[in-house]
């Protein structure tokens, strides 16, 4: 499913003294199945961006597609259901949003709301909750006896057991411990890449982005100010330096071995492996001077 | 979708009103609420309604917004209304359709109530609007100061009131944030029959519930390290000042009152 913002503005507390705009004439277009991600300084407006894939911000000016909807500016949207199935979105710290007494039942809250037998909710529940990385006997147990990181999984698997098309994750991992970051993100990777998801995760790690993403654009002051894939993203450093961002930890270090050893790589690396290539395919050509 | 509410909230501005001591503010507030039933009849009920425009131009408070922050409120005066027009049966018919009769009387009294109701909103909200929460709280505990001779804990209640007051706002953020995260997972609280969506209304009561006892917790927490041990020996940062617009504003109140009094009957 395709997912197009056009010229899409918005603005909290329209029409009050509030009154506040996010955003600014956005234009992002998402293929389907791709993975996007969406980087930016704190306050550039990815969680008010990311509400409008599935319908819960209606712009303020603008048209957004999703699929074959259209939610446009002005317009009453009716019959959001659907859309809310197709696209799952992992607020940030989604494990506020627990209420059931027991974790299965969280789990299965979703797939019922959109009609799903209880077996099949059932079913579901019990495959996810081994897919995100807890034990089947979690499920007896009730949410407020797990710990942060458990309850983050059990959310995470509330939405996947709404079997969305498109998955929209805003900085999923942000407070977990180095490992569990890990294990999230790359199980994110597999379905997406198993199930043939389109992703959109919101990160603060550029080395998320780097390793994972199709395309990353830039958030800035509620502008969508860079849309491209890794490389060319992580190429321009001044770039990324105005928008208040950094570089990748993998990319910095490339950096480093290049004034080091005082020779220019033909690219920019995303990977240790890329890089460690690189380095040797130089060196081996006998100190290729630039 | 919580954020169009303005109750308890507050808008910082360089007003008449905003300048105005907070006690002299909730002096005013209180004697208004007394003297608003005081009128009964025409020329009272409509001193009121300009006297309060006056006091919402003199806070430059737009009009708009606020009837629109008020919507929640204007229905219930709606059903006032119409409670009065359907049950009352005094006076002469002034329309009739059917089985459905409005008399004279009837029509009088939900006016007169709506604008009663109507005048104690608006002058409460203003109120809000214009005094930040702390300002409040501390008007009102100078207020309640002698209060303490009879053993009244007037500080520990400005205190909870002030934390009440703190916590509006984040608790209504709290409430779009978990509306949103529910309505994500197909949970429906504005269509549907009645029984749906006071069905819905659990998944976004209970995360708030645990949130809020949550928060208050480690409110609790962050003030005993902090060393906050009552009220005995705190002093104030902020000095209350009485200055010639709360004379002035009292001094208006008390001839708006001689006047209600000149012209009811
Ligand atoms: N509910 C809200 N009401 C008013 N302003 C908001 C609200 N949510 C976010 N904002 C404002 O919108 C801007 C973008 O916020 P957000 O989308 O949350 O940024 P990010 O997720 O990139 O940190 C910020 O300036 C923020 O203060
Ligand atoms: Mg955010």
């Amino acid at each position: 499913m395709d997912i197009k913002l056009q010229q899409v503005s918005y603005a909290y507390s329209i029409g009050t003294p509030f009154e506040k705009y996010a955003l600014f004439d956005v234009d992002l277009t998402i293929p389907s199945q791709t993975y996007q991600a969406i980087i930016g300084h704190t306050g550039s407006g990815k969680s008010t961006i990311l509400q409008h894939f599935n319908g819960l911000l209606k712009p303020s000016k603008g048209q957004v597609h999703i699929g074959e909807r259209v939610i446009e500016a002005g317009k009453k949207a009716k019959e959001l259901k659907p859309i809310r199935q197709k696209v799952g979105i992992v607020f940030q710290f989604p494990e506020h949003q627990l209420f059931e007494e027991t974790v299965l039942k969280d789990i299965m809250f979703g797939p019922m709301n959109f009609g799903v037998s209880e077996t099949e909710a059932e079913k579901r529940a019990k495959e996810l909750i081994k897919l995100v990385g807890l034990p089947e006997e979690t499920l007896n147990k009730s949410p407020f006896d797990l710990s942060g990181g458990q309850m983050r999984r059990v959310a995470i698997a509330g939405v996947l057991a709404m079997d969305p098309e498109v998955i929209v994750l805003d900085e999923p991992t942000a407070g977990l411990d180095p490992r569990g970051q890990r294990e999230i993100m790359d199980m994110f990777y597999t379905l997406h890449k198993e199930r043939g998801l389109t992703t959109i995760l919101v990160t603060h790690s550029m080395e998320d982005a780097a390793k994972y993403a199709d395309r990353i654009a830039i958030m800035h002051e509620g502008k969508c100010v860079l849309n491209g894939t890794p490389h060319e993203i992580f190429s321009d450093a001044k770039t990324l330096e105005t928008y208040r961002l950094e570089l990748p930890h993998i990319v910095r270090f490339q950096q480093k071995i290049e004034n080091m050893m005082n020779l220019r790589l033909s690219k920019i690396c995303l990977t240790e492996e890329e890089l460690a290539e690189e380095v040797s395919r130089v060196l081996r050509k006998g100190r290729d001077y630039q | 979708m919580m954020e169009k509410m303005i109750f308890g909230r507050f808008i910082p501005g360089d007003s008449f009103v905003h300048r105005m001591d907070p006690r002299s503010k909730l002096l005013f507030v209180f004697a208004f609420i007394v003297i608003v039933f005081l009128a009964n009849n025409v020329a009272t009920y409509a001193l009121l309604l300009a006297f309060t425009l006056f006091v919402i131009l003199m806070s430059k408070i737009r009009l708009y917004f606020l009837i629109n922050g008020l919507k929640p409120v204007i229905i219930l005066l709606i059903f006032t209304f119409m409670i009065h027009i359907l049950f009352t049966r005094e006076g002469d018919i002034i329309f009739q359709l059917g089985f459905f009769k409005v008399y004279e009387e009837g029509l009088r009294q939900g006016i007169f109530i709506s604008i009663r109701f109507l005048v104690l909103v608006f002058m409460t909200s203003i109120l809000t609007l214009t005094t930040s929460p702390i300002s409040i709280t501390d008007g009102l505990e100078t207020l309640l100061n002698p209060l303490k001779k009879i053993k009244l804990p007037v500080h520990e209640l400005a205190l909870m009131m002030s934390i009440a007051l703190r916590f509006i706002p984040t608790l209504m953020d709290e409430t779009d944030k978990i509306m949103k995260a529910q309505m994500a997972r197909g949970s429906d609280l504005s269509a549907g029959p009645l029984k749906d969506r006071i069905k819905a209304v659990v998944p976004l009561l209970v995360p708030l519930f645990v949130s809020a006892f949550k928060r208050a917790e480690d409110l609790a927490t962050a003030m005993e390290v902090r060393g906050y041990r009552g009220g005995e020996g705190r002093t104030r940062y902020r000095q209350l000042k009485w200055d010639w617009r709360d004379t002035t504003s009292l001094a208006s109140l008390v001839v708006v009152t001689i006047i209600l009094v000149v012209l009811r009957n």
